[in-house]
C-alpha cells in the first residue's frame, strides 16, 4: 500500500513558542542551582505553584454542590461571572455599569478575550471587514499581541514607541508622538497595569495625556488587564487607568484574565468587558460577538468560572480573596526591593531602581541578550532572551546567587 | 445608506467627530435569532404541564433531567483529592488525555496509533477541535478551499469552516422521501468532487439526520474517495454514544485509515461523558510518518496560542482519568451503553406507540436513525400544529432529539404525532 506523498510534506516544522522553550530547557537542566525566572506564573518563596486558598475553599463548596451538573454555559457564558468580572474591572460604582452600558463575554483566559475582541473589530470597527485598520502594540509587548491581531485578519500591525532602553523607562514623548501621528480610528492595545514585558507603567497624570490625545484623534483604546490586583496588591489601584478612560466617556474593550490574580492558569478563566455608548450599541454588539464565539469555541468551560463568581459574589470569600492577591503582589514586592538592595550592596554597575520602579511579575533587568546568555549557560539562570525576569521566580535562599550571578554578568560582559 | 456610511470612516474631522459623538457601533447589525434556542425560549413560556422540549442538544434521563455518570463523579473525587495545582497546560493540552484520545478512536491495534504517525491535540470539545481543524488545512492545504458537506449537516459547520476562511459546498445525502441516505446519490456527487478538495464526514450518529452509512456503504465511500484523492475530515461527536458500543461506532474512522486515507478527525467528550461545559475534546491529523506529525503539531499550537494559548484543564483531566483508569473505563462503558439503549428504547417505544395509535405511516426510519437526533419527516404545518396545540417543541425542520423523550411523555408524543399526520 504505497502512500501517495502527504499533503502535508511541505508542513515546515515552527518554531517553538519562545517562553516554552525556556521552561523546558529549565527542566532538562541537572544543575542544583538552576532557577527559573521565564514564564509569567507565580510562585510561593519555596518556588512552588500557590493555589489560593480560597480557590481550594470554593472548589470544595462545588464539588460538594450536588445541584450542579456539566450542562452547556450559555454562549456568553455565567451569567454570574460575566456581571461580576467586568464590575471587578470597572468598580462597584461605575458610571457605565449604572447606564447599563457595559457588556461582557466569558472568555478562554485573557487570550481568549483578546481574541474574540479582535475578531469583532476586524468585522465591524472602522467599517466592515476593514482589515487595513492599522493596530499599535506597545514596543516591546507580550508577544502573543501580534499573532492574535494577525491572525484575526489584520493585515497592519505596527508599534508604539513605549520602553526607553537608556533611561530605563516610559518614553512617553514617543509615545505621544505615535498617537499623534496614527491615522484617526487606529486600534491601540494599552496594558491596563504591570506591562508585560517591561513592568514600566504610566503614572496617571501620564495616562491622563494619553488619553487627550487619543480622544482627539479618535483612537480605539482596547486595554489588555491580565494582572489586576496582583501588581499594587489594589484591585482598585490597578483598574485606575481603566476606569479614567470611562470617565472621559470612550467606549472601549478590556481583555480580562483572571489566570494569575486568581491562580487558575490553566482552567482559562477571562473576560472581554465591552463599554459602549448605550444599552442598545452593547446588546448589538454583543450579539455579534455570539456568533464570533459559536464558530471558535461555541461555549466557554464552566469550572473556572464558577469559581471566581462564588467568590466575587460571596463578601466573606471576595475579601478572602483580595487577601489571598495582596500576599502574591507583597511576595513580589520584597523581592523586588531585595535584589535591588543586593545589586546595589554589590556595587553592581549601573543604576538598579528600576527593579522597584517597575511593577508586577516582570522587570526588564537592562541584561543584553550576551549577558542573558551567559546567565543561562554559565549560572543556569533561565530568563528570557529580553532580560525580561519573572520576579515570582526569585525567593529567600536564591536571591543571592542571582544578585551575584547579575553583577558578574554585568561586569564580564559587555 | 452604503456611502453615508462610508463617509463616516473617511478621515475629515467633522465626519469623524460626529461618528465619534455617536457610537463605533451604530452600523453593527443586530446578530440574527438562534432557531434552536428560539424554540427553547418558546417552551419556556409555555404554561402546558405537558410541555415537551425536543430541541435540547443534551442527554436527559428517563425523568427528563441531566445526567452526571457516575464515572465522571468518581474522577472528579479523585481530583478533588490529589489537591493539584493550576499551572498552564502545554498548547497542546493534557498528554495523557491526547493519547488516550486517539487511541479510543483509532484503536489500540491500529498501525497509525502504535507507529505514532499520528498527533492529537486537545480541542475546545467538538466545536473548538472542528475550528483548529479547519485554521489548519486553511493554512496549510493548499490544493483546495472547498470543504464538502453532507445535506445537511450540523448548522454551526458552515460558519465555522467559513470563519476559518474555507469556503462550502455540499454532497448529497438525506433522502427526504425515504428519511434514509441517499446513497446513490452521495456517490454520485462524491464521484464529482475535484480533487484533493475536502469532505466532512459523520463518524456515526449524523447530526441532525440520524442517519448513517451501513459498514458496505462505508467501503463504497472510502474506495471513492481515495479514488478522488480527497483529504477526508472526520467529526466523531458521540463515539458511544450512538450505538452504545465504541468499537462500532468508529468502525468508518478505522477503516478509512487501514484503506490507507490519512483522515483528520474531531473529538467531543461533549454527549458521551456528558462533559458537555467542561469543553473536552480532541483534534487528529493521521500523518506519513511521526516526523510529520511532529512539525504538524508545531503548526497546530502555532495556531492555538493566539486563540486562547493553552487548553482548559477540567473536562480532560476527567476524561482522562476516566480513560486510563480501567474500573473507571469499565464503567463508563457501561453507562455510555445506559444511554445509548435508553435512546435506542425510546424509538422503540415510539414506533410501538405510533402504530397503537392506528398510523398507517411507516415510521421504519425512526428506529432505523441512530444518535440523538431523529429527522421524523414532519413538514412545517404539522411542525406548527405540534408547537400549537400539543405544545410539543421542535425546530421546524422536523427533526426532534430523542433525549426529551422519555417512558413517562412517549405516549403522549406518539398520539400527538399521529394527530398531525393522519
Amino acid at each position: 500500500m504505497a502512500a501517495a506523498a502527504s499533503i502535508f510534506a511541505s508542513v515546515p516544522r515552527a518554531p517553538p513558542v519562545a517562553v516554552f522553550k525556556l521552561t523546558a530547557d529549565f527542566r532538562e537542566d541537572a544543575d542544583s542551582r538552576k532557577v527559573n525566572l521565564g514564564v509569567g506564573a507565580y510562585r510561593t518563596d519555596e518556588g512552588q505553584p500557590w493555589v489560593l486558598p480560597v480557590v481550594r475553599k470554593v472548589e470544595q463548596l462545588i464539588a460538594g454542590d450536588g445541584k450542579l451538573n456539566h450542562e452547556y454555559l450559555p454562549i456568553l457564558g455565567l451569567p454570574e461571572f460575566r456581571a461580576n468580572a467586568s464590575r471587578i474591572a470597572l468598580g462597584d460604582d461605575s458610571p457605565a455599569i449604572k447606564e447599563n452600558r457595559v457588556g461582557s463575554v466569558q472568555s478562554l483566559g485573557g487570550t481568549g478575550a483578546l481574541r474574540i475582541g479582535a475578531e469583532f473589530l476586524r468585522r465591524w470597527y472602522n467599517g466592515t471587514n476593514n482589515t487595513a485598520t492599522p493596530v499599535y502594540v506597545s514596543s516591546p509587548t507580550w508577544e502573543n499581541h501580534n499573532s492574535v491581531f494577525l491572525d484575526a485578519g489584520f493585515k497592519d500591525i505596527r508599534t508604539y514607541h513605549y520602553w526607553d532602553a537608556a533611561k530605563r523607562g516610559l518614553d512617553l514623548q514617543g509615545l505621544l508622538d505615535d498617537m499623534e501621528k496614527a491615522p484617526e480610528f487606529s486600534i491601540f492595545i494599552l496594558h491596563a497595569c504591570a506591562h508585560n514585558p517591561t513592568g514600566t507603567d504610566p503614572t496617571p497624570d501620564q495616562w491622563k495625556q494619553i488619553a487627550a490625545v487619543m480622544k482627539r484623534r479618535f483612537l480605539f483604546p482596547f486595554f489588555d488587564s491580565a494582572y489586576q490586583g496582583f501588581a499594587s496588591g489594589s484591585l482598585d489601584k490597578d483598574a485606575w487607568a481603566v476606569r479614567y478612560f470611562v470617565s472621559e466617556g470612550f467606549e472601549l474593550f478590556c481583555a480580562q484574565s483572571f489566570s494569575k490574580n486568581f491562580g487558575l492558569y490553566n482552567e482559562r478563566v477571562g473576560n472581554l468587558t465591552v463599554v459602549g455608548k448605550d444599552a442598545d450599541n452593547v446588546q448589538r454588539v454583543l450579539s455579534q460577538m455570539e456568533k464570533i464565539v459559536r464558530t471558535t469555541w461555541s461555549n466557554p468551560p464552566s469550572q473556572g468560572a464558577r469559581i471566581v463568581a462564588t467568590t466575587l459574589t460571596s463578601p466573606q470569600l471576595f475579601a478572602e480573596w483580595k487577601d489571598n492577591v495582596k500576599t502574591m503582589a507583597d511576595r513580589v514586592l520584597l523581592m523586588r526591593s531585595e535584589l535591588r538592595s543586593r545589586l546595589e550592596s554589590l556595587g553592581t554597575p549601573g543604576t538598579w531602581n528600576h527593579i522597584t520602579d517597575q511593577i508586577g511579575m516582570f522587570s526588564f533587568t537592562g541584561l543584553n541578550p550576551k549577558q542573558v546568555e551567559y546567565m543561562i549557560k554559565e549560572k543556569h539562570i533561565y530568563l528570557m532572551a529580553s532580560g525580561r525576569i519573572n520576579m515570582c521566580g526569585l525567593t529567600t535562599k536564591n536571591l543571592d546567587y542571582v544578585a551575584k550571578s547579575i553583577h558578574e554578568a554585568v561586569t564580564k560582559i559587555q | 445608506m452604503a456611502l453615508l456610511q462610508s463617509c463616516r470612516f473617511l478621515a475629515a474631522p467633522r465626519l469623524a467627530a460626529a461618528a465619534r459623538a455617536s457610537s463605533w457601533w451604530s452600523h453593527v447589525e443586530m446578530g440574527p435569532p438562534d432557531p434552536i434556542l428560539g424554540v427553547t425560549e418558546a417552551y419556556k413560556r409555555d404554561t402546558n404541564s405537558k410541555k415537551m422540549n425536543l430541541g435540547v442538544g443534551a442527554y436527559r434521563d428517563d425523568n427528563g433531567k441531566p445526567y452526571v455518570l457516575s464515572c465522571v463523579r468518581k474522577a472528579e473525587a479523585m481530583i478533588a483529592s490529589k489537591k493539584m495545582d493550576k499551572e498552564y497546560l502545554p498548547i497542546g493540552g493534557l498528554a495523557d488525555f491526547t493519547r488516550a484520545s486517539a487511541e479510543l478512536a483509532l484503536g489500540e491495534n491500529s498501525e497509525a496509533f502504535k507507529s505514532g504517525r499520528y498527533v492529537t491535540v486537545q480541542g475546545i470539545s467538538g466545536t473548538g477541535s472542528l475550528r483548529i481543524g479547519a485554521n489548519f488545512l486553511q493554512r496549510f492545504f493548499k490544493s483546495s478551499r472547498d470543504v464538502y458537506l453532507p445535506k445537511p449537516s450540523w448548522g454551526n459547520h458552515t460558519p465555522i469552516f467559513r470563519d476559518a476562511g474555507l469556503q462550502l459546498q455540499a454532497y448529497r445525502y438525506y433522502d427526504p422521501k425515504t428519511c434514509s441516505l441517499d446513497f446513490a446519490g452521495a456517490m454520485d456527487d462524491i464521484s464529482k468532487i475535484p480533487e484533493k478538495s475536502i469532505i466532512l464526514l459523520h463518524a456515526c450518529a449524523h447530526n441532525p439526520t440520524g442517519v448513517d452509512p451501513r459498514q458496505e456503504q462505508w467501503k463504497e465511500m472510502a474506495a471513492m474517495v481515495k479514488k478522488r484523492n480527497l483529504l477526508v475530515y472526520f467529526d466523531m461527536a458521540y463515539q458511544g454514544f450512538a450505538s452504545g458500543d465504541i468499537n462500532r461506532d468508529a468502525w468508518a474512522v478505522r477503516h478509512f485509515i487501514e484503506q490507507g486515507i490519512n483522515i483528520v478527525l474531531s473529538q467531543s467528550y461533549a454527549k458521551n461523558m456528558g462533559l458537555y461545559g467542561e469543553r473536552a475534546g480532541a483534534f487528529t491529523v493521521i500523518c506519513s510518518d511521526a516526523e510529520e506529525a511532529k512539525r504538524v503539531e508545531s503548526q497546530l499550537k502555532i495556531l492555538i496560542r493566539p486563540m486562547y494559548s493553552n487548553p482548559p484543564l477540567n473536562g480532560a483531566r476527567i476524561a482522562s482519568i476516566i480513560l486510563n483508569t480501567p474500573e473507571l473505563r469499565k464503567e463508563w462503558l457501561v453507562e455510555v451503553k445506559g444511554m445509548a439503549d435508553r435512546i435506542i428504547g425510546m424509538r422503540t417505544q415510539l414506533v410501538s406507540n405510533l402504530k397503537k395509535e392506528g398510523s398507517s405511516h411507516n415510521w421504519q426510519h425512526i428506529t432505523d436513525q441512530i444518535g440523538m437526533f431523529c429527522f421524523t419527516g414532519l413538514k412545517p404545518e404539522q411542525v406548527e400544529r405540534l408547537i400549537k396545540e400539543f405544545s410539543i417543541y421542535m425546530t421546524k425542520d422536523g427533526r426532534i432529539s430523542m433525549a426529551g423523550v422519555t417512558s413517562g411523555n412517549v405516549g403522549y408524543l406518539a398520539h400527538a404525532i399521529h394527530q398531525v399526520t393522519k
